[in-house]
């Protein structure tokens, strides 16, 4: 057996694609022919390894093609006058004046290079890695799309689930569940709001006269008046049954409240035509206004609202009574007898 | 069942056989029409189930479907990425068929709970080979017969395919001519947007 393995350079340029091998003098006496690649106008044998390359580590470790008969070091190479692609590697000296070997490899630079030099599959060594590492970022790029994609349906359907868990599905309005969030953000605005607690006065007789269907139908009706009496930026709620809740986002005033709850309840006494019947409802409104308190709070605010509605329907329906006990007259808003 | 099966079969169906059939195929197997999330995990059946119900509605042996949707995975430019993927396996036909043992192993890398076929490569003399496909489910031989039909389309290579029904079914494979044709371009270096499935 012999004690050394001697390779003939085309032996050496398949095995290594990315090799230098220096003279003893510090001459580039062949280059891999990935290298080359790297390199296209630049003939790089028989030029100075100096020109070509700068040894960015070690920084002093002297002249690399001095390295002795077996000793090897670990070194990281770039193109002399560019910033990009650094090589990383081993160099090993050969001995008896044979120079020294560096064989060199991408590292994580090769997702650039690939795409930089146009290498291919046969640029790499059989044993390089890096076809892996590029299958592996690839795969995961399409992996994370598709995760992507996933996420942004599931967060449309959670905005279309939650707008549907605060919808009142026979009128479209919000329902109570959208009082809390509602009340929370005006809460947390400086302007006075106010809150509007309106209960349709005649509803029952509307129900047991023309059934149900028609019952169905006012209160659609009674909905849409509601929220076209309000801003888009009020928010309009059915509590449930005939009962709605007005939050009137800020600044809010009192006379504005007046002036709003007039018109609904003019709009309302409007005769609404349903299968050739006519029927007639009106409203009964209990208002507040957040600037009456110290310290306003969601509970007080709408249990006032609703004392105050209360004080409308004993008083005789059709009207608009406030919290902080002024009561509205109804002259001039006239009453269903 | 992994999704990003599911979810390939019903995009195979919706361009192959247009929206209408897969509206329908869905219906029979009491699946949602919007079809399936490619990450997530479906229950085994609910896949026999649907290939039941497209091969039915399609008047189409298991077999056949299973083969066009092999090619459809490689072919169709929707699934750029499933071709580039195979094609990291080798510089050439050949290359690429003896990468195939590894191809499981390297899905695993990517998708870790995705199973695909068992594979084994063996040689049948100097341009024959046998793949041997061990899978949960039957027809793994002519869906991988469909995947190598359009590889070798890709490669620009030659080739003989056949699937052998026995004990241990395999796809018989003889290369003609590794470099039949000019295949079709592979840049190891993506271009921006072609990974999407």
């Amino acid at each position: 057996m012999p004690d050394r393995l001697i390779l003939h350079p085309d032996a050496v340029a398949r095995l290594m694609p990315l090799h230098l091998w220096l003279t003893p003098d510090g001459m580039i006496r062949q280059v891999g022919p990935t290298l080359q690649k790297l390199r296209p106008g630049i003939e790089m044998p028989g030029g100075e390894f100096d020109d070509l390359f700068d040894l960015r580590r070690p920084r002093d470790a002297g002249p690399i093609w001095r390295l002795g008969d077996g000793a090897t070091m670990r070194v990281q190479l770039a193109f002399r006058g560019t910033s990009g692609t650094a090589l990383k590697g081993l160099a090993i000296g050969l001995g008896k004046g044979r120079g020294v070997l560096i064989n060199l490899s991408f590292g994580i630079s090769v997702v650039d290079a690939v795409a930089q030099f146009g290498l291919t599959l046969g640029d790499f060594a059989a044993t390089d890695l890096a076809v892996e590492m590029l299958y592996l970022v690839e795969a995961k790029t399409a992996v994370e799309a598709e995760t992507r994609r996933l996420t942004q349906r599931l967060q449309l359907a959670r905005i279309a689930a939650e707008e549907q868990a605060y919808t009142d599905t026979l009128t479209g309005l919000k329902n109570r569940r959208a009082l809390q969030p509602v009340m929370a953000r005006l809460l947390e605005q400086p302007a006075a709001f106010g809150v509007m607690h309106v209960d349709l006065d005649y509803f029952k007789e509307v129900n047991d006269t023309h059934g149900h269907a028609a019952g169905d139908h006012v209160l659609q009706q009674a909905a849409q008046i509601l929220q076209q009496e309000t801003r888009a930026s009020d928010t309009v709620i059915r509590l449930g049954g005939d009962e709605f809740v007005l939050l009137l986002d800020g600044p809010m005033t009192m006379a504005r409240m007046r002036a709003i709850a007039q018109r609904i309840i003019e709009r309302l006494q409007e005769p609404i035509p349903f299968e050739g019947n006519l029927c007639r409802i009106s409203a009964s409104i209990g208002a507040a206004l957040s600037s009456d308190y110290d310290h306003p709070e969601p509970e007080q605010l709408l249990h006032d609202a609703d004392m105050a509605l209360y004080a409308s329907k004993r008083a005789g329906r059709a009207r608009l009574s406030m919290a902080n006990g002024q009561e509205q007259a109804t002259a001039g808003w006239g009453t269903l007898g | 069942m992994h999704g990003l099966i599911n979810r390939s079969i019903q995009c195979f169906v919706q361009d192959t056989y247009g929206a209408q059939a897969w509206q329908q195929v869905a219906e029979a197997a009491e699946v949602s029409p919007d079809g399936f999330e490619a990450m997530l995990r479906y229950d085994d059946v609910v896949t026999t189930n649907m290939l039941e119900c497209l091969s039915e509605r399609l008047s189409k042996p298991l077999d056949v479907l299973l083969e066009d949707l092999g090619t459809y995975l490689v072919a169709n430019p929707r699934l750029e990425a499933t071709r580039r993927l195979l094609r990291f396996g080798g510089e050439d036909f050949l290359e690429f068929l003896h990468s195939l043992e590894d191809l499981p192993g390297r899905a695993r890398l990517a998708v870790p709970d995705l199973e695909l076929p068992e594979l084994e490569v063996r040689e049948d003399g100097a341009s024959c080979f046998r793949l041997v496909c061990n899978w949960r489910f039957p027809g793994a031989c002519n869906l991988m017969s469909g995947i190598l039909r359009a590889m070798a389309d890709d490669y620009g290579a030659l080739v003989v395919l056949d699937v052998e029904y026995g004990y241990r079914p395999y796809v018989r494979i003889e290369l003609l001519d590794g470099a039949y044709a000019e295949g079709r371009q592979f840049d190891l270096a993506r271009k921006t947007g072609a990974a999407n499935a």
